[in-house]
């Protein structure tokens, strides 16, 4: 049995420890935000925040997870109250597809938590884990300058900004 | 990257925490249940029609339901894969029923041919491809929402004893100068009763208030931006079981035997079933499956199989290059004789690998076999009827027992528009293995959905012009090689006089006047299965074409801009982009210091794009620092999803030329995952802005068209930072030469 805290909720886990994270978010807890895309911690689809780290949760255990604060989409708003970043990915019309939008906006709240006033430079580093085969990419990078306005706007400290987590 | 991020998971960091953290949490639990599962995609309609009496919204046409709450569903024969095909035709609907745009969904529908039929296919199969979405649709669905509009004043005017012409309709609110006023929701019920008008008026364009409005946003938005969005990947049923696949390392190999006794020894591992097109190892659930997948060995018949590796079938394929064609596609003039006389003649051969579609959600599709003995599909259905029919064979029960649920994906890009059905016959096939004792998902991992099959096909052009003393291109040859990717597929019957559209389009078209031309195809046969990638033939023809039309500007010592305006008529669409481009990119401007920059234009699906592409030396190769393109589309039903199109298109073609390739290995594909086979990675992705020509013209293709002319923009360029002329593909290849 492994405890897991994920968007502040505990569940105890009943599975094979070495399970990465992103089969028992999908599987046991229902939470779909985070994609499979790879497996092999390659296309960023599964990131989720992990003590305010972005997480590949394909290739995370979940037996390493234990008493760590773990955040994912789901716990960045919902629809009828969305967080700034999903304000911001709104806002600038960055997804087409969607699949891999969670991924990239897991990492970019990790990212905004550090620093809710990134360069380019800064975004593209932190989100070349994240792939996108639509080819949003441009929105996606104003998209998370956005957020970190809308973040500044609101004067609130950073690191509140996700929520949870 | 991910020992830095494995790593960091290590670091302890202060928590966050609150009162509002628990707010959230509250709110989500509410939200999430009811949005996954079984209960949301039970409303998605294999019959158009079903789904309305079922959720208790009324059916005005197959193209529509509307709620008792209001909600315009609109059913969507066009398959949607992140294009914005549901978004364009939610415009459609929404412009002609005077809708609320925010009480807008659409879902996808099947399983009516009459009704969803792709007209630019001849109204007798339903599909996507091709780029055809908004032209199929611009009249059926504008028709289908006036339509509805009628029905629903009625309605009211019969309810409120007042003449229709008397009524009003704005943003999903009917109304009368006498101050009654309704909803479309208290209507709906009364409406989908009265007569279909057999014929509406459309509103003039000038009263259009969401066609061509640069600030609607796509309904899906925020479904998207908060992982609710459900694709095939999400559904779970009751009972299901996830199934992994073992396909054959070699293309045409089939299972001689396999031995699953470990796998079926692994916790969670329910059965491994063979398939005629694989092993399946059926688990609780994905990890299961994937643990119980790298237990079982098979042992191949490789009789027949494909055992030719890249090298080999490339060194067949140039030889064939300098051979004369198979077939022609196109011959103009006397290409012999002007070739004879021309002042200078020159030739190039481009080389283009095997090209996976890489979507970021790898294939898959569930089946089950429900108590009423009908078979029902989820999956990414871009090719519905198809579907339904092979699955009514594997099956065996009739075509009409069979239920699709489209599905949205995470992308295509032409893959999951497929003859033979691939996961969703598998999904079948193994659920028939299991007896149908329960629902299957069928969920390709990423190393099968690269090995496994369907790519663009490699293709090699021998390309050859002749210019005459002043400059002027007098004769043009064009030879391409490779596979037919409609060959021997139930589109047998569109390879014409040994020419398969597919393999030409983009180069048997070439807008330039050019008095002696010739295209020559030569079809190979190749075991490895292809399949059209967006914007398909023209992912090599506007290469080799563009690209070798720069190296003929350059030999004939002329601009490649004016080069192509001087084979153009003025006012044609060719020159209206380029003209565009080039002003917005300011060609006539010198560039700063280190920056290099190159033209193309093409036409695919209906619409022609022209790019500027500016680039910087980067070591020993480039770096892509900005894209200007220009396009005509047609009307612009989404004007910011067209822009959306030709920027991912640019992110996507020069994802292909700067860094994909597909090779084999004495027939087996040395690739698997994304560190193998990489899409291009943000930090590449330059700089993009895309003008649209104004026209009111119908609508044509945009999902594909802004692909084909980034690579040969970025060739050229790239010849101007490095004297280097870029021929094979990936770039990669050509600059390490």
């Amino acid at each position: 049995m492994v405890s897991l805290t994920v968007n502040g909720s505990p569940h105890q886990i009943d599975t094979d420890p070495a399970t990465p994270l992103l089969y028992v978010l999908r599987d046991e807890l229902a939470l779909n935000g985070a994609k499979y895309g790879c497996g092999l911690g390659q296309c960023g689809s599964c990131t989720v925040v992990v003590d305010g780290e972005a997480v590949l949760s394909c290739m995370v255990p979940i037996m390493l997870l234990e008493g760590r604060e773990i955040t994912t989409i789901e716990g960045l708003g919902t629809i009828d109250e969305p967080g700034p970043l999903q304000e911001a990915f709104i806002e600038l019309q960055a997804a087409q597809c969607g699949y891999c939008i969670p991924g990239m906006m897991m990492s970019a709240h990790a990212l905004l938590r550090r620093n809710a006033q990134p360069s380019e430079e800064q975004i593209r580093e932190a989100l070349a884990t994240n792939l996108c085969r639509c080819g949003t990419h441009m929105r996606i990078l104003a998209a998370i300058r956005r957020a970190g306005e809308l973040m500044q706007a609101a004067s609130l400290p950073a690191t509140d900004q996700g929520r949870v987590g | 990257m991910i020992p830095k991020l494995m790593q960091s998971i290590t670091l302890p960091v202060a928590r966050a925490e609150t009162s509002r953290r628990q707010f959230l949490l509250g709110a989500l639990a509410a939200g999430t249940g009811v949005a996954i599962g079984y209960r949301i995609l039970s409303a998605s309609p294999a019959l158009a029609g079903e789904a309305a009496t079922e959720s208790g919204s009324h059916a005005f046409s197959p193209y529509l339901t509307i709620g008792g709450d209001g909600k315009v569903t609109v059913l969507s024969s066009q398959f949607e894969m992140g294009q914005g095909s549901y978004n364009g035709i939610a415009t459609l609907v929404a412009e002609e029923l005077d809708a609320d745009w925010s009480a807008i969904d659409v879902i996808g529908a099947a399983g009516n041919i009459k009704a969803y039929g792709n007209i630019a296919f001849g109204g007798t199969m339903q599909g996507t491809g091709g780029s055809t979405s908004m032209s199929t649709s611009w009249e059926r669905y504008r028709r289908a929402g006036a339509a509805a509009r009628a029905m629903l004043v009625a309605a009211a005017a019969a309810e409120w004893g007042v003449d229709a012409a008397e009524i009003a309709v704005e943003n999903g609110v009917l109304s009368h100068p006498s101050g009654k006023s309704g909803g479309f929701g208290a209507f709906a019920a009364k409406a989908a009763t009265m007569p279909v008008p057999a014929d509406v008026k459309l509103k003039e364009p000038g009263d259009w208030k969401l066609i061509g409005n640069a600030e609607l946003k796509r309904f899906d938005s925020a479904r998207k931006a908060n992982g609710t969005e459900q694709y095939t990947i999400d559904v779970k049923l009751p009972g299901m079981l996830t199934a992994v696949m073992i396909h054959p390392p070699l293309f045409g190999a089939k299972a001689k035997s396999f031995d699953a006794s470990a796998a079926r020894a692994i916790k969670g591992v329910v059965d491994v079933v063979e398939t005629p097109r694989g092993i399946a190892v059926v688990g609780e659930h994905m990890w299961a499956a994937i643990k119980g997948r790298e237990a079982v060995t098979v042992e191949w018949d490789e009789t027949g199989a494909e055992k030719r590796g890249t090298p080999e079938l490339m060194s067949t394929y140039r030889d064939l290059a300098g051979k004369t064609p198979a077939a022609f596609a196109r011959k103009d003039g006397d290409t012999d004789a002007a070739f004879t006389s021309a002042a200078k003649v020159i030739e190039a051969t481009f080389e283009f690998p095997y090209l996976a579609h890489a979507a970021l959600e790898p294939l898959n599709a569930v089946a089950r076999r429900n108590d009423d003995g009908t078979i029902e599909i989820w999956g990414g259905h871009q090719l519905p009827d198809v579907y339904q029919n092979l699955a009514s064979e594997i099956a065996g029960v009739p075509v009409e027992k069979v239920r699709l649920n489209v599905m949205k994906t995470g992308g295509s890009f032409g893959r999951r528009a497929v003859f033979d059905g691939d996961v969703v016959v598998e999904a079948v096939h193994v659920a028939k293995a299991l007896g149908f004792r329960a629902p299957v998902k069928v969920q390709w991992t990423r190393e099968e959905d690269t090995r496994a099959g369907r790519y663009r096909p490699a293709y090699v052009h021998r390309l050859k012009a002749g210019i005459d003393e002043a400059g002027k291109l007098v004769a043009w040859s064009d030879h391409i090689v490779g596979q037919s990717i409609m060959a021997k597929t139930a589109w047998d019957g569109m390879v014409q006089n040994g020419v398969d559209p597919t393999s030409v389009e983009g180069a048997n078209n070439l807008p330039y006047a050019i008095a002696n031309q010739t295209v020559g195809l030569t079809t190979t046969d190749v075991r490895v299965p292809v399949l059209w990638w967006r914007s398909v033939g023209s992912t090599h023809t506007a290469f080799a074409a563009e690209a070798f039309l720069d190296e003929v500007a350059e030999a004939a010592g002329r601009d490649p801009l004016e080069f192509r305006l001087s084979m153009l008529k003025p006012d044609s669409r060719h020159a209206t982009v380029l003209k565009l481009a080039a002003e917005k990119a300011e060609w006539q401007k010198p560039l700063p210091k280190g920056r290099f920059r190159g033209v193309a234009v093409a036409e695919s699906f209906g619409s022609v794009v022209a790019q500027i592409a500016e680039v910087s030396v980067d070591g020993d190769g480039i770096k892509v620092e900005r894209v200007v393109a220009a396009v005509d589309c047609g009307l612009a039903i989404n004007p910011d999803q067209v822009r959306a199109q030709v920027e991912g298109g640019i992110g996507f073609g020069l994802s292909a030329i700067l860094g994909e390739e597909i090779t084999l290995t004495d027939g087996k594909v040395d690739q698997g995952n994304f560190d193998m086979y990489t899409p291009l990675r943000i930090d590449a992705m330059p700089k993009v802005e895309v003008h649209i020509v104004a026209s009111a013209n119908p609508p044509s293709g945009i999902g594909e068209p802004g692909v084909p002319p980034i690579g040969p923009a970025v060739a050229n360029a790239a010849f101007k930072a490095l004297g280097k002329r870029i021929r094979v593909m990936p770039f990669a290849k050509s600059l390490n030469a």
